[in-house]
Parts: structure tokens; sequence; C-alpha cells
């Protein structure tokens, strides 16, 4: 269900990590609660995050959710396609990356779930 | 710890949610489907096809007696006395002020018998204001008789096709605000030509016991039509589409029937009835703020509490919002002054801290195709 190459925080995000940057979303569970995405607030390129900053925010037809950063670093790409296609978010919802982050602070993925803990804590 | 999950009331088709693997929540004290396939996609089956929802948790009130008629004028802003045996009017229960206790339909259930449907948390409220209501009237006592009906309601454009297959009684000849006893999939009830949807579509009142097995039969004789079980998400995003108002969102007991844009209801030929007074006068002077629609220009949702600015300046304030999953456009409804109520002025809605551009459009937002 939870890929075990993801990292997961208790808030429902998920983060990625490549060579020199991290992919970062929102779980399947996130996408279930939320229902219907109809809107994702995308943060500026450039921006630096802190580790657990509210970088934007995501609308269902029915709720208003914040995006929590999982790791410090700085913003460098959006996923664009989350305007027209918010949808993306609902129907795959591990691939559908919202924010490309370079990660500052490696030891900020210790604090996070992996997939076993991650399935417990929505379980 | 008080454990709430015990404390709400369950619909006699609870069971049956749960076993459709409904998305459940906490609706005006009740545990309700909030969605079952997702709200986009029973909102769009209830525009082009039929949706089924259970709305079994509104309350029923019954004012029967010789004097039912006077009390019912008294306490509903409507002329019920236009209303012959069968037929059904919405109106408003108000206060001194004009203000609403409540939203409410009227049935004519017999010369001497009205039958009130109220929205769900509103129940004990109205209920006991009823009944202070109708005691200087010698012979019109009201009885909450809530727990005796459920109520399923199918609507979309398949429904009357979907719903004859179950029934004797022919549809065609039951017009919109108007019900009739008769036979659903072998059971009594009432049939009636009503909804909140927008769409043409049924309300059936049954007997509690009998809900789940009517509510299968439905979707099963729905099934080829595309007939789908829909929620309260759905219900609200398709009643906010229509431009039908929600009690607690658009309108309450600080906003009077003409400020909601509702003085179709008032039967203003009636001599008195509860709040007349106030509603004439903003009749003859006009009212100060008024609900207005409004379409986001700028990529926002306006969503119930957010202000309206104009030039910087708060103005009002949003009271239903939502992305419209037919028209695929973001719209709300707002109180604005009155003066500012004129169709393409650009407003601005505070979106949690952001300012985002809107307008003011005409409503309905949407009005569904005549056949």
């Amino acid at each position: 269900m939870y890929p075990a190459d993801l990292k997961y925080t208790k808030d429902h995000e998920w983060i990625r990590v490549d060579t020199d940057a991290a992919d970062v979303g929102i779980t399947d569970f996130a996408q279930q609660q939320l229902g219907d995405v109809v809107f994702v607030e995308l943060p500026q390129v450039g921006r630096v995050l802190s580790q657990g900053e509210v970088f934007g925010t995501i609308e269902s037809v029915k709720a208003v959710s914040e995006l929590f950063s999982p790791v410090a670093g700085e913003i460098v790409a959006v996923n664009d396609a989350l305007t027209s296609a918010p949808e993306q978010v609902n129907a795959d919802p591990h691939t559908a990356w919202i924010i490309r982050v370079r990660t500052s602070n490696p030891s900020d993925l210790d604090a996070l779930l992996d997939a076993e803990a991650y399935t417990q804590h929505v379980g | 710890m008080v454990d709430t999950q015990t404390a709400l009331k369950q619909t006699p088709l609870h069971a049956t949610h749960l076993g459709h693997r409904a998305r459940m929540v906490a609706f005006g004290g009740w545990d309700m489907p909030v969605e079952y396939s997702g709200i986009s996609d029973e909102h769009l089956a209830v525009r082009t096809r039929a949706g089924l929802f259970d709305v079994s948790h509104m309350g029923e009130i019954e004012i029967a007696g010789s004097d039912a008629l006077a009390a019912v004028q008294q306490i509903s802003a409507n002329d019920a006395s236009r209303l012959a045996i069968g037929q059904i009017q919405y109106s408003a229960l108000t206060t001194e002020q004009g203000t609403f206790v409540d939203d409410l339909l009227v049935y004519r259930m017999a010369d001497d018998h009205f039958l009130l449907v109220v929205n769900a948390s509103n129940i004990d409220k109205d209920f006991a204001w009823i009944r202070t209501q109708v005691q200087p009237f010698a012979d019109a006592p009201a009885v909450n008789t809530s727990s005796r009906y459920a109520l399923l309601a199918l609507q979309g454009p398949a429904a009357v096709d979907v719903l004859q297959t179950l029934t004797a009684t022919p549809l065609a000849d039951i017009r919109y605000y108007w019900f009739e006893p008769g036979e659903i999939a072998g059971v009594r009830g009432t049939i009636s030509r009503t909804g909140y949807s927008g769409e043409d579509g049924f309300e059936v009142f049954v007997p509690p016991a009998h809900a789940p097995a009517v509510w299968q039969a439905i979707l099963h004789a729905g099934a080829s039509a595309g007939v789908v079980p829909a929620g309260l998400g759905a219900r609200d995003t398709l009643r906010l589409e229509a431009s039908m108002r929600l009690f607690g969102n658009d309108m309450d007991e600080t906003t009077t029937v003409l400020e909601a844009g509702l003085g179709w209801v008032v039967g203003w030929k009636k001599p008195t009835f509860n709040g007349a007074g106030v509603l004439r006068a903003q009749k003859a002077n006009g009212v100060t703020r008024t609900l207005v629609g409004i379409e986001m220009v700028d990529r926002a949702i306006a969503r119930h509490g957010y202000p309206v600015l104009l030039d910087g300046q708060p103005v009002g304030v949003v009271t239903s919002g939502t992305q419209t999953p037919f028209l695929k456009k973001a719209i709300a409804m707002a109180y604005v002054p009155a003066d500012l109520a004129q169709h393409d002025r650009e407003l601005h809605v505070d979106v949690r801290g952001r300012l985002a551009a809107a307008r003011i459009v005409p409503m309905p937002f949407y009005k569904r195709p005549r056949s």
C-alpha cells in the first residue's frame, strides 16, 4: 500500500529522496480523507522552508488542509500540472508530487516514519 | 471523556450506508453519509442520471385540528391558504423580527392537517417554538412525528423513469411541489415531487422499518440507468449550484427573509404572521444588506465566514462557497450592502489572508434544462 522507498510524516505528507533533491506529496490516506481535490495552492520556487513549515494548501470540495514540509530546504520546483489537474492527487497520490526540495539537513529524514510505521500510524 | 460518537443519532438506513462503505460524518447531531464514491462523481450523477439520498434526518412536525390553518398562517411566512390538499410550498418559520427560526416545506395533507418538513439540526428548537406559538389557538395541536418517517430523495433526470418501475402511481401526473400517497416497492408511503438538488426528482416518505428495502429496491431498479447513492457532500454542492439556501449558512435567526432574497415566500396578502411588521417595512423601505451570488475570478475557493472586501474595506461575509463539480467554477453566496449588489461588480474575498478577486453574478448559478 505505502511504498517502501518513501518516508512519511504524521501529518500525512510523503517525501521521495533522490540524489540531490526530494519530491513531496500527500499520502493515499490524506487524499482519501480530503475527498475530491479541486485546488492546490503552490508556493514560489526559491522559497526556503524549515522542517514542518506550511508551504501551501490543498482544497477538496469539502475542506481545506495545510501542507507541511517534511524537511528543511529550498523549493527548486513545483508541480504546475496540479494547477489544471488537481485530481491527479486523488488518482495517483504517491506519484503526484507537489514540491521538489533541495534538502539542507539530511538528518531531518531520521525523524520521519518509514512505510511500516506510517501504516501503523493510520491503521 | 464524552464519547460523542455514541451520542449521534442514526437514521433507519445507517447500517445500509456502512454496507456501502460510505464516509460518515456528524451532521446536525446525526451520523450521516457525506460521500460514497466521491462528491464530484455523485454530483455529476445527479445532474446527468440520478442519485439516491437518505434524508431521514430531516424533521417532520404536524399540526392538525380545526385551527390548524390559522396556526400555520401565523407561524409560516408563506400563504398556506393557497395550498390545495396534496400541494406543497417552501416557506420560512419566522421570528417577530422577520428572521428565520428555520426554513421549511409545508405539506397540506387535508383541509385541517399540515405536515412541516424542517431541518435536522433544528427539530427540537422548531418543535419547542411551534408548540409555544400554537398555544393561543384552541384546536391546533403540534406533534413531532420525525421518528415515524424515513425520507429518501431520488434526484436527477432519470428519477421519474426509475421510480415509476416501483409504483403504480402515475408519477408524470404529480406536478412539481405536489405529492400523492402511494406504494413504492410494495411499501405504503407518500411520494412528493420535491428536492434540494436543482433537478427533477422525488422525495418518498416511508415507515422507518421499510426504509432499507425501499432503498435497495430503488438502487436495483436504477442500476442500469446509472443511479448511485449520494451523500450530504453532493447534496450541499448541488443545492449551492442551484442557489438553494442552507439554514445556518445562508440565513439564520439574525437574517430576515427579505435579506436572504426570499421575498417570494412571503404571503403579503395575509392580514398578519410572525414578523409581518418588520418584513412589510423592509419591503417598503428596502433592505440594507442582501444575499448575492459570487463567482471567483482568481483561482480560489470562498468558504463560509470568509470576509468580502471592496476597495480594501470589509463590506460583507461569505455564507456558502465551493468549487462546483458541474459548472467547474468556484461559486459562493455572500451578504453585501444592498447598494453594492449589482451584477458584475468586482469584489475581493479574503481567502485565509490572501485577497482573491470575485464578481457578483445572478443566481441561480445553475438552472436545469427544461425538456
